[in-house]
């Protein structure tokens, strides 16, 4: 049995400690926002917050995350400006990569709250998003931005 | 915090989060609907169509026939209804129809969203389906009020008779007016008087997706659901030498190691025990059928069918005297290797086959096809199999293929469990099938004047009917031939966009195993590469701009021409631009879509291309869902963009070498351009051509004209490199 903590919960997971951070999230928690894409840390689909900084949960086993606290896709509360930015802009197409997407938005705002163009585009830059919202979630992101600083966050 | 569906509540999946309770079922009178809570009764209300109904408790719910993977039909669809029944968008429930007569597209008589067909196809009955609503909640009004039924007038899901100062909501009116008759030519409404065709509601499926609670195929789950993962052969035609099943089934978890024509599917309680599973069964492979075939081989094979007679597709006037004739002759040729799909959602499915019956679950674009070979596959008869089409992480043509779910079926029928069949990113790349490559060879004439006079247009390719089972009669296939060869008649209405006198296209077809399937626009977006690449070159030879030079081309087709000419006009066409930089524009018609892009170039030093600003004009005819539509283009241009300068699947030893994303490269964020799209206003009542697969079309070569306006170079393959 291995102890975590995901959005706020200790959970007991029955699982070899080499099991991937993302396979147990979404088969023994059924918290299935945080998505497969590539197995392999190249697309961001499965990016998640460990101790509030974006990591792609395929490449992390189980067994690393010790104490540290997990966030997923659906613990980042609804009325987080990045996910009311994500439906104001309606930036969304398939939506497959998005909660990756915006789990590393997420964690890019925390840390930086006005972050310059270069610095967007940078941080996001190894995402893969397939139906090209690219465009889009640069809107959303600019909104998250002004959203979080009318909420004084 | 575990979420586990009954079967029953999984049938309404990702719908129930919004608070929808029914189910729905198909039945020979057509489609019945019951709340899930008490499937005995049906839900009584006005349901004058498959496709609506309107409930006593005042809510109106839609079905949608087809596959929502990201172009926004989940809301599409339910305005085009509620406009014309003048329901209140509040009161609109959005629900997945299953598979069904009544849900087979009116344009490609099957369901199945491809071809961007879904609103060109479904607009006006749907509209018919809401005004016959309209007139019977109307009439019921009249009937209960002992009104006339011209005083009374239906506004936002209520019926006013003004005189009386009385009104009544659709839900008080549902009941009385299901037992009248259902209009069979109901009064349309003016296109001035629409509500939310033309104009901007914020998409239904969007706050599911943003809370991380959308249900994809990948994400079903069901009590005592099992996974399975396959060991897929690396060559085409390779059998499996050896395996070791013991190995395998000793792994924790693992329960059935599978055989299925696609490979040997490993069974297991998870997707981690699975995958181990997979590894220690140590599958080994003979060499395939082709084992010499590899990227080059492949090119070359193409390339030398060029040389090959090949069979006619289309002759107009005599290209071959005219070319004699011509004052300037000019012959070139073009390559255009294979992609991948690359979906973000790997190709997945789960089933669950019973005695008595199969139920499916997962992404499908096509429900007709997959309840067909459901029933072939499972053994039983065709109503016994329920699709249940989950949401779509894209879809690009490759979900429209059978193959994922005859996997899903013959591992649920070994384990007599709900099993679901799961990709790796590498099974997806690997054992897609791709969009086909093609070579191209064109030889075209001017006269004294410059005028185009002949064009004598040969393409060597694999054929896509043949990997749907059919034989190419006479050597043609008409999916290769779109965008060259096809007429507005037909239900892919992708006609070549240029009236020239003397014309010909010949078709190769390559034998070679690699296997191919429509992706996004099919060979549309190869085709235009060809063709508006040689117009450019062409114009060059003319020296005429190429817009003036298309033009001159297009001669009286009015439509065309007001899109080149917006686009020159919106997109700095011919304004100056620094040292290093271009501008090149290209056109193409399919789906019935009129769309032109203008593409703004700069070359480094390096030979790098890094595009900045993409124009785009087009006509679709009128936009019912402007916003949408405008995504449909932005996400159209980025995806070209990235095929145009990056995609090239590799092979090696008869089969796929490319892995994952970090040898088949897709573009980033940084490298996406910004995207300016000029929707052409046109007549209420003009025909809707397609929109989901016309953007990728002239992208490609547009961005090649901007990088031989830039540097003098022409690129004629993809993708490009300098």
């Amino acid at each position: 049995m291995i102890s975590i903590n995901v959005n706020g919960k200790d959970h007991r997971v029955d699982v070899p400690p080499d099991t991937s951070l993302l396979w147990v999230i979404r088969d023994e928690l059924k918290l299935t926002g945080t998505k497969f894409g590539c197995g392999v840390g190249e697309c961001g689909s499965c990016t998640v917050h460990i101790d509030g900084k974006a990591k792609r949960s395929c490449t992390v086993s189980v067994g690393e995350v010790g104490s540290a606290k997990i966030t997923t896709i659906e613990g980042l509360s609804e009325d987080h400006p990045v996910k009311k930015a994500w439906i104001e802009e309606q930036v969304v197409q398939c939506g497959y990569c998005q909660p990756g997407i915006m789990m590393e938005t997420a964690s890019l705002l925390a840390e930086s709250p006005k972050p310059d163009a270069d610095k967007i585009i940078g941080s996001l830059d190894d995402m893969i998003c397939r139906c090209g919202t690219h465009p889009r979630i640069k809107k959303g992101i600019r909104k998250a931005i002004k959203i979080m600083a009318k909420e004084g966050r | 915090m575990t979420t586990s569906f009954s079967r029953r509540e999984f049938l309404i999946g990702s719908l129930a989060a919004s608070g929808l309770t029914i189910i729905a079922t198909v039945t020979p009178a057509g489609v019945k609907l019951a709340n899930a809570s008490d499937t005995k009764g049906e839900i009584s209300g006005l349901q004058p169509t498959a496709y609506f109904v309107v409930t006593p408790d005042d809510v109106v719910k839609v079905m949608v026939p087809s596959s929502e993977m990201g172009q926004g039909i989940r809301t599409t669809l339910p305005m085009i209804v509620a406009d014309e029944l003048e329901a209140d968008w509040a009161k609109i429930e959005v629900l997945q129809a299953p598979a069904g007569d009544a849900f087979k597209s009116p344009i490609l008589k099957t369901q199945l969203t491809v071809g961007s067909a879904s609103i060109r196809g479904w607009y006006m009955p749907l509209r018919k389906a809401g005004a016959a609503g309209r007139a019977m909640l109307i009439e019921a009004a009249a009937k209960k009020l002992n009104v006339p039924a011209s005083e009374c007038v239906a506004e936002k899901g209520i019926v006013r008779h003004e005189k009386s100062k009385k009104s009544l909501t659709y839900g008080q009116l549902a009941t009385e007016a299901a037992k009248l008759p259902v209009p069979q030519d109901p009064p349309l409404k003016k296109a001035s008087d629409f509500r939310y065709i033309g104009g901007f509601v914020p998409r239904v499926d969007i706050p599911e997706k943003v809370s991380g609670k959308a249900v994809f195929g990948y994400d079903v789950d069901l009590p005592s659901l099992h996974y399975a993962v396959l060991a897929r052969p690396p060559a085409y035609g390779a059998k499996a030498e050896s395996f070791d099943e013991k190995a395998a089934t000793a792994v924790d978890g693992v329960i059935k190691v599978v055989q299925t024509p696609f490979g040997i599917a490993v069974c297991a309680k998870s997707t981690a025990a699975a995958l181990k599973g997979r590894e220690a069964l140590n599958a080994k492979w003979g060499p395939g059928s082709h084992p010499d075939l590899d990227t080059a081989s492949l090119e070359k094979d193409l390339r030398d069918g060029l040389n090959k007679p090949g069979a006619n597709a289309l002759t107009k006037g005599e290209p071959k005297k005219a070319l004699e004739k011509a004052k300037k002759v000019l012959e070139a040729s073009y390559y255009i290797p294979c992609v991948a799909h690359a979906t973000m959602e790997p190709m997945n499915f789960t089933a669950y086959v019973q005695k008595d019956r199969c139920d499916l679950w997962g992404p499908t674009q096509a429900q007709t096809l997959t309840q067909g070979v459901a029933a072939q596959v499972s053994g039983l008869p065709l109503e016994k199999v329920f699709v249940n089409t989950t949401l779509l992480g894209c879809g690009l043509g490759r979900r429209a293929r059978p193959d994922f779910v005859i996997e899903a079926i013959i591992a649920s029928k070994a384990l007599g469990k709900p099993v679901k069949v799961l990709w790796s990113r590498e099974e997806d790349i690997r054992h897609d099938f791709f969009r086909a490559p093609m070579a191209h060879q064109i030889k075209a004439g001017l006269d004294d004047k410059g005028n185009l006079i002949a064009w004598a247009h040969k393409t060597a390719t694999i054929s896509i009917l043949k990997g749907f089972g059919e034989t190419p009669k006479d050597g043609i296939d008409g999916f290769a031939l779109l965008g060259l060869v096809d007429s507005d008649d037909s239900p892919t209405r992708s006609p070549f966009a240029y009236g020239i006198p003397n014309f010909s296209v010949d078709l190769v077809l390559s034998d070679l195993p690699v296997p191919v399937t429509p992706w996004r626009s099919v060979q549309n977006a190869p085709n235009a590469f060809a063709t508006e690449s040689f117009m450019d070159e062409l114009a060059h030879l003319a020296k005429k701009d190429p817009v003036e030079f298309r033009l001159s081309v297009l001669k009286d087709n009015k439509r065309v021409t007001r899109v080149l000419e917006t686009l020159a006009k919106n997109s700095n066409w011919g304004k100056p631009l620094p040292n290093g930089s271009g501008r090149g524009i290209a056109h193409h018609y399919c789906f019935g879509t009129s769309i032109a892009e203008v593409a703004e170039v700069f070359v480094e030093k390096d030979g790098t291309v890094k595009v900045h600003r993409v124009d785009v004009a087009v006509d679709c005819g009128p936009a019912v869902n402007p916003d949408a539509l405008k995504a449909q283009i932005e996400g159209a241009v980025i995806m070209a963009l990235s095929t145009a300068l990056f995609e090239e699947v590799q092979f090696a030893k008869g089969g796929v070498s490319s892995e994952n994303f970090g040898d088949y490269r897709i573009i980033r964020m940084s490298e996406v351009p910004e995207i300016n799209v000029h929707i052409i206003k046109t007549d209420a009542d003009a025909p809707l051509g397609g929109i989901g697969e016309p953007g990728v079309t002239p992208l490609a070569p547009a961005v090649a004209n901007a990088v031989f306006n830039a540097t003098g170079k022409r690129l004629r393959r993809m993708p490009l490199k300098l």
